[in-house]
């Protein structure tokens, strides 16, 4: 374990061992540059504290020139244990560990490891509970799919509609802080319901929000579609053929890009989504600039959603009438004996779902997001596994960078939507 | 609910014996394979018309609290044209050899999900072209954090911890790839000096 020393020449150059300037005759300096500079490959290393790998994301990059010839992802700098850790803890006590992976959409993980501990209990959800997680999935959506347009303008040199995007980023934000108390770690759901109905006069202003929502998305389509520089940059980088997506387990935006008319909500529903009029957007060329255009026109579906979701909502129940699952109220728990015992039982003791083991796939934002449980029959999961698009997108990396300059490496590195709290767990 | 995927009777009349048993769990079908023939059945799975199980879900795996149980490694697979699913799990010895074929050649999606079980579980994938740790970094000496004989805080205590993050070499933030790419470069320079902004002069 000896450290390694670096010896360093303290001297300048150009100066000799007096400080006195050295006089080389003109040509001498370098005789034979051209040849050593040919077919020397060039290894960079971008990251892990780089604004453009949005995240502590490290790439280790092999160059010819400019040319990527190989490339190195290194993950892991944000690896938490959240899989570890969840079997520590009762599944309502998982819920805030979701939050923290993809932490653009933390409202869809929640409802993510809701909607897979009720199926391996059997519980059915009320019909509100069903719409308002509807609408905290798409609302993740918007929340996700806008960041990530405006970062990646910015990546490629466009700062306006960062603005524009930022700001109906925080509309959202405020409905969502309005409905579960944060930005950012909501934790709204729980197993057999929410945390919390929706607040009085909280649906018509997410109504006004989804009226002036798509002028802002025509804005930014007027801004990017038909932009010389944002086509010049995105267009043909970066592509992978359907064949090659699918084999890579690719998943959301990144397969559709590349024509796989896969999306979760329509292939495997959840949510009753299948009730839901709207279209699966697919690119054609599996480019960077098709998976733009595959997540802005997400974004007017989404709306499309929230709009149906609001116009079903109606009064009733949120959480399901299961004493397994659900506390009592207080005033029954203050009062009658039964319900004060199973508040005390699922407090001190958890929920105990059967033995037994269910994936639940959602389409997040990023892809499929998956939770595979395992019960062993007590309150705390034997395994939880996340299966992260981000990460099974990002591992596609290499391949799509390779044999691309080192400036497209991060348009097409922007192009795959990481999150680092996902990647890494 | 519990119907069983029509692909069981289709692999037990084509694979027999590699099929250990079938289970239907919360509606999903669960296939056990044995170990040596895994890799034909997931191979016969992708490739035959009618199963076309082309998309990989996920690679995993579950170690019981129960130590007599066998750790299981998982797969999720999809068929995309026929909306399927199909659960295939191999079971193996936690106290022994635990290795089992890798699918790299079938879904390049399986690179990194196989290295996620190597670093997790310590489960060795046999024809993986780069099977190194990912999450955890190189040099992690733990062992394998998703073991039930893991101790949530690790092995080590925090000073112990403390002192290895800090006495990590420089070389330990590089695969031996990159390293062996930057040796290469070093060899290569026809002075067999070390290139420096005065390498002219003699």
């Amino acid at each position: 374990m000896s450290r390694r020393t670096v010896e360093l020449t303290l001297s300048t150059s150009g100066l000799d061992a007096d400080g006195k300037p050295t006089l080389d005759p003109l040509g001498i300096a370098a005789p034979g540059r051209p040849d050593r500079l040919a077919g020397e490959g060039m290894m960079v290393n971008i990251g892990p504290q780089h604004p453009a790998t949005h995240g502590v994301l490290r790439l280790v990059v092999e160059l010819d020139g400019e040319t990527v010839v190989r490339m190195i992802p290194h993950v892991g700098y944000l690896h938490s244990g959240f899989e570890k850790l969840g079997e520590y803890r009762h599944y309502n006590q998982i819920i805030p560990l979701t939050d923290r992976t993809d932490y653009l959409a933390p409202m869809a993980n929640n409802v993510c490891l809701a909607l897979a501990v009720e199926k391996l209990m059997g519980i059915e959800i009320t019909e509100r509970c069903t719409v308002l997680r509807v609408i905290a999935c798409e609302m993740s959506r918007i929340i996700s799919h806008i960041v990530w347009i405006g970062t990646t303008g910015i990546d490629l040199g466009a700062f306006t509609p960062f603005l524009w995007s930022f700001q109906q980023r925080e509309m959202i934000y405020n409905l969502q802080e309005a409905w579960t108390g944060a930005r950012l770690t909501t934790s709204m759901t729980r197993v057999g319901g929410l945390m919390a109905d929706i607040p009085e006069g909280w649906a018509e202003e997410l109504r006004g929000f989804t009226r002036n929502f798509p002028k802002v998305l025509d804005e930014i389509d007027t801004m990017f579609t038909n932009n010389g520089i944002w086509c010049g940059r995105t267009q043909g980088i970066g592509v992978i053929s359907a064949e090659d997506a699918i084999n890579y387990s690719l998943s959301g935006p990144m397969l559709r890009a590349s024509r796989v008319p896969y999306d979760v909500r329509k292939d495997r529903p959840y949510l009753d989504y299948e009730t839901y009029d709207f279209e699966i957007p697919v690119g054609e060329h599996g480019d960077v600039y098709d998976r733009y255009r595959v997540r802005l026109e997400e974004m007017y579906q989404s709306n499309r959603i929230l709009e149906q979701a609001l116009d079903r909502l109606k009064p009733g129940p949120v959480n399901v009438d299961d004493p397994r699952v659900i506390l009592p109220p207080k005033s029954r728990a203050m009062s009658d004996m039964e319900a004060m015992i199973y508040h005390f039982k699922q407090v001190m003791e958890g929920i105990k779902p059967p033995v037994g083991e269910v994936y639940m796939g959602v389409e997040n934002p990023k892809g499929e997001l998956g939770y595979y449980l395992v019960s062993d029959g007590t309150a705390k999961p034997v395994r939880w596994r996340i299966r992260p698009p981000a990460f099974i997108n990002l591992a596609a990396l290499p391949k799509l960078c390779e044999g691309a300059l080192l400036s497209d490496v991060i348009a097409i590195n922007a192009s795959v939507d990481i999150v680092m709290g996902e990647v890494d767990r | 609910m519990t119907t069983e995927s029509p692909s069981v009777p289709a692999l037990k009349e084509a694979l027999g014996s590699a099929i250990l048993r079938a289970a239907v769990v919360c509606g999903d079908t669960i296939v056990y394979l044995a170990r040596d023939r895994a890799h034909d059945v997931l191979a016969w799975l992708k490739d035959t018309p009618d199963q076309s199980f082309d998309y990989l879900t996920d690679i995993t795996a579950v170690e019981y609290r129960d130590l007599e149980r066998p750790l299981e490694v998982v797969y999720q697979l999809r068929s995309l044209e026929r909306r399927a699913d199909l659960r295939l799990k191999i079971e193996l010895d936690p106290q022994g050899d635990l290795r089992v074929d890798s699918v790299y050649d079938l879904w390049r999606g399986a690179d990194w999900l196989e290295r996620e079980v190597f670093d997790m579980f310590g489960v060795t994938f046999t024809g993986h072209p780069d099977l190194r740790r990912i999450l955890m970094w190189e040099s992690y000496a733990e062992g394998h954090p998703l073991r039930k004989d893991f101790p949530l805080r690790g092995h080590f205590s925090r000073a112990e911890q403390v002192r290895r993050a800090l006495s990590l070499q420089p070389e330990e933030h590089y695969s031996p790839e990159e390293l062996e790419l930057v040796a290469r470069r070093l060899r290569k320079d026809d002075t067999g000096r070390v290139p420096s902004h005065r390498g002219g002069r003699a």
